[in-house]
């Protein structure tokens, strides 16, 4: 996968005068009927959609305080307007968080406020017609929802919100977007998004067993389906087939082998995304989560446990309370069902990281790090765990638990620069429901602030190994790696550097 | 009293009517709109204590913009500083009967002024020669500023310019407005035009981005502790979907139930 024109990246990651236009064009491809259909969304565009839409974002604002609130709040001080990385990568004026937003912002001024009513120019109120619609579906299009211009704003205003809005009211007059909607569809006719039926999982899986055994030795399980077992598995499907994603699901198998805790992955719930989140479709998003919940029910679980996935564990961490009652304090009869089935002496639900961690911190398991000694290893902060969860129930502890885990099983760790980790950390251009060819162009030139940062730690640092714990994040670096003169597989899950250097012991068959 | 009297006694009770039913309505359906899901911002606060001092540096510091651009949290962190003192420094005008004595200490406050006029200008500039700032500024944001820049000069003209008009009419006229003892204003016209573009602005207010302050404490990425897994928080229209999922339960396969 080399690159014969990699991209050049500039000493300094200035921020671009803007090029109007520089992004225009016609969006992502549409879903088609069919997958419209499939999630109950009208086939086409329907006939008075100005008015349907207009109707959508009266209710969506009237259930949903961030948008109302949003809408309202914004001074366009500009404070966002150099934070976005779309806008880094491509110039685009309307790929500035709060021009973003203006979209969705004009639209309500006009039909929603006295000024925009009457003084629509004084204000920048714009009618909903073609062209606004157009630009709608385009722009929506080119922000992955990854917050990063919610930490920079003075009032929290959160561009993901409103993009996730005006996606909704989209697919409401019938304008989808196939890449996601397609992937739902899968979800909730299969239980993942790669329409991967049991007999293929149960297929791959034992692949994955014979592997293991013929590299390490030993028995380690990755068990499917199995009742009454301490952890229900929930991991995001490109765990099971994709590279370097797949590493990573060996890794946990490992870790469950050390720590003799029984596991197993769940057939009907075996998709730990949910790219309901993505087109802001709360009902969508809670179908998916409550196959995880039936899952839980069903196979007797102690604990839900949920592996490398940026959006899975914000919506896992964040939302699968509000949405299926997994997790604590709720009261209505599933929640206590759940509360009264799962253990109390753990959150519910945890993320691997948490449940790795917390097996070194209690010295459960060895590593040979020597292992790793070839790698220098740095870490990207996946912005829906950065920006959106948290692990551990310690303060920035989405921030520290990755990084321990990943410093016991490595010697050489170093960090990228401070303005590009953490709770700033840029995205790596691919996530939000962009994760799709058709859209190649600006994941490219949306992952440049993080190849920047990357190509910095580089020259400094010799790093060669890019540590992620997100699927989308790995597929995507895998991807564009190559544009920016790095190699593709420098691309890691956690849970690989962990697989790579963790001590096995002997499977008790052995002893016997 | 004389018709300007009179004019300008209307206004002020129209606007300040106007910003109260009008903040009211919002406040109302800020407060009546549901947040159905977690979505603090990092770095999120993991108790109610976190989500006050997190308020508190977001209200007293700008800590948000000082992270995001320093030249905007300069200008913006000192022109609202500047207004907080300049309120205090017109309360004595407003004081209905016997001005405390610490009041008319506030009068060296009428330096902050300076602050103000820094502040505006600044945001004012960079607004125009900003590429990106220039791009999304609508009339209305430089009408704003501009609005405030000349309620700051006509202010600093009558302070610091000789100008000053008859101060006991000011006083009456205002603390008049307090108790309903409405009296003559100076005809000055620097003061006429100081205080027009201030009644118009309390009444706007609640149909302009001037929202942003009591928006500020409604912001979900603000407000809420990140307490997801220990706390459900679940709002009415969600809830609903609960009601028909003990079908669900019952199809559950599950003899241990």
């Amino acid at each position: 996968m080399a690159n014969d024109n990699p991209i050049k990246l500039p000493t300094y990651l200035e921020v671009p005068a803007i090029k109007k236009n520089a992004m225009a064009g016609n969006g992502p491809f549409k879903a088609s009927e069919d997958i419209q259909n499939s999630l109950g969304f009208p086939g086409e565009k329907v006939d008075n959609w100005q008015q349907v839409a207009i109707d959508k974002m009266a209710e969506t604002k009237s259930k949903y305080r961030s948008v109302q609130v949003f809408l309202d709040a914004c001074v366009k001080c500009g404070a966002c307007t150099d934070k976005c990385h779309y806008y880094l990568g491509t110039a685009d004026p309307k790929n500035m968080p709060v021009a973003r937003q203006d979209l969705f912002r004009s639209v309500y001024r006009r039909h929603f406020t006295f000024a925009g009513k009457y003084f629509p120019r004084l204000v920048g109120a714009k009618d909903l017609d073609e062209n606004m619609l157009d630009d709608w579906y385009n722009y929506f299009h080119q922000c992955s929802q990854c917050r990063r211009c919610a930490v920079y704003c003075p009032y929290g205003i959160d561009t993901a919100e409103i993009s996730m809005a005006a996606r909704e009211v989209m697919n409401v007059i019938g304008v989808g977007q196939k890449y996601p909607n397609q992937i739902l569809g899968k979800v909730k006719k299969i239980g993942n998004n790669l329409g991967m039926p049991e007999p293929a999982l149960k297929d791959t899986l034992e692949d994955l067993e014979d592997e293991i055994k013929d590299e390490t030795g030993v028995d380690v399980k990755l068990p499917l389906d199995v009742k009454d077992s301490e952890v229900l598995m929930v991991t995001p499907s490109a765990d099971f087939f994709a590279e370097p994603h797949i590493d990573g699901l060996i890794g946990y198998a490992k870790v469950f082998h050390e720590s003799g805790v029984t596991w197993t992955l769940s057939s009907y719930a075996s998709e730990a995304a949910n790219f309901g989140m993505f087109i802001g479709n709360y009902d969508v998003m809670r179908q998916g989560a409550l196959r995880i919940r039936k899952a839980a029910i069903d196979l007797n679980v102690r604990r839900v446990i949920v592996g490398e996935c940026g959006h899975a564990w914000r919506v896992a961490y964040s939302f699968w309370n509000t949405l299926t009652g997994i997790g604590s304090g709720g009261s209505d009869e599933y929640s206590l069902r759940l509360q009264k089935q799962l253990d109390s002496n753990y959150p519910q639900p945890q993320h691997m990281i948490e449940f790795t961690y917390d097996l070194i911190q209690n010295n459960q398991l060895s590593f040979d790090k020597s292992k790793n000694d070839h790698r220098i290893v740095t870490f990207h902060d996946s912005c829906n765990v950065a920006r959106g969860s948290n692990m551990g129930d310690i303060k920035n502890g989405q921030f520290i638990l990755p990084r321990e885990v990943i410093k016991a099983a490595c010697d050489n760790f170093v960090e990228m620069p401070k303005n590009t980790i953490k709770s700033s950390t840029f995205c790596c251009g691919g996530g939000g429901g962009l994760l799709t060819d058709d859209l190649i162009d600006l994941r490219i030139k949306g992952a440049k602030p993080r190849m920047h940062a990357l190509k910095k730690t580089e020259q400094e640092s010799g790093v060669n190994t890019l540590a992620a714990i997100c699927a989308i994040c790995k597929s995507q670096f895998s991807k564009v790696l190559p544009n920016y003169d790095f190699d593709p597989y420098m691309i890691v899950s956690v849970h690989q550097l962990v697989s790579d250097a963790i001590v096995l012991k002997e499977s008790s068959d052995d002893e016997v | 009293m004389s018709l300007i009297s009179i004019f300008f006694t209307f206004f002020f009770y129209i606007s300040v009517l106007i910003f109260i039913i009008g903040v009211s309505y919002k406040l109302v359906q800020y407060w009546n709109t549901p947040a159905p899901l977690k979505i603090p911002i990092a770095p999120a606060s993991l108790n109610t204590s976190g989500v006050l001092i997190r308020y508190f540096r977001e209200i007293f510091l700008f800590s948000s913009l000082y992270k995001s651009s320093k030249w905007t949290w300069l200008f913006g962190w000192s022109f609202h500083l500047a207004l907080a003192l300049l309120f205090f420094r017109h309360l004595p005008y407003f004081w209905p009967g016997e001005v405390p004595l610490i009041l008319y200490k506030t009068e060296v406050l009428k330096y902050s002024s300076y602050l103000l006029f820094f502040g505006l200008v600044g945001l004012l500039i960079r607004r125009i020669f900003v590429d990106r700032v220039r791009y999304i500024s609508s009339p209305s944001d430089y009408l704003m500023l501009l609005l405030l820049i000349f309620i700051a000069s006509t202010g600093m003209l009558m302070t610091f310019g000789n100008n000053h008009p008859n101060m006991l009419l000011v006083t009456n006229f205002a603390s008049g407005l307090i108790t309903f003892q409405w009296s003559e204003l100076p005809k000055e016209v620097i003061f006429l035009a100081h205080i027009f573009p201030v009644f118009f602005l309390i009444a706007i207010f609640p149909i302009s981005k001037l929202l942003h302050a009591p928006g500020i404490f409604f912001s979900p990425t603000f407000n809420q502790v990140d307490n997801a897994r220990k706390k459900r928080h679940i709002s009415d229209w969600a809830l609903n979907k609960e009601e028909g999922s003990k079908i669900d339960l019952e199809n559950n396969d599950n003899e241990k139930y």
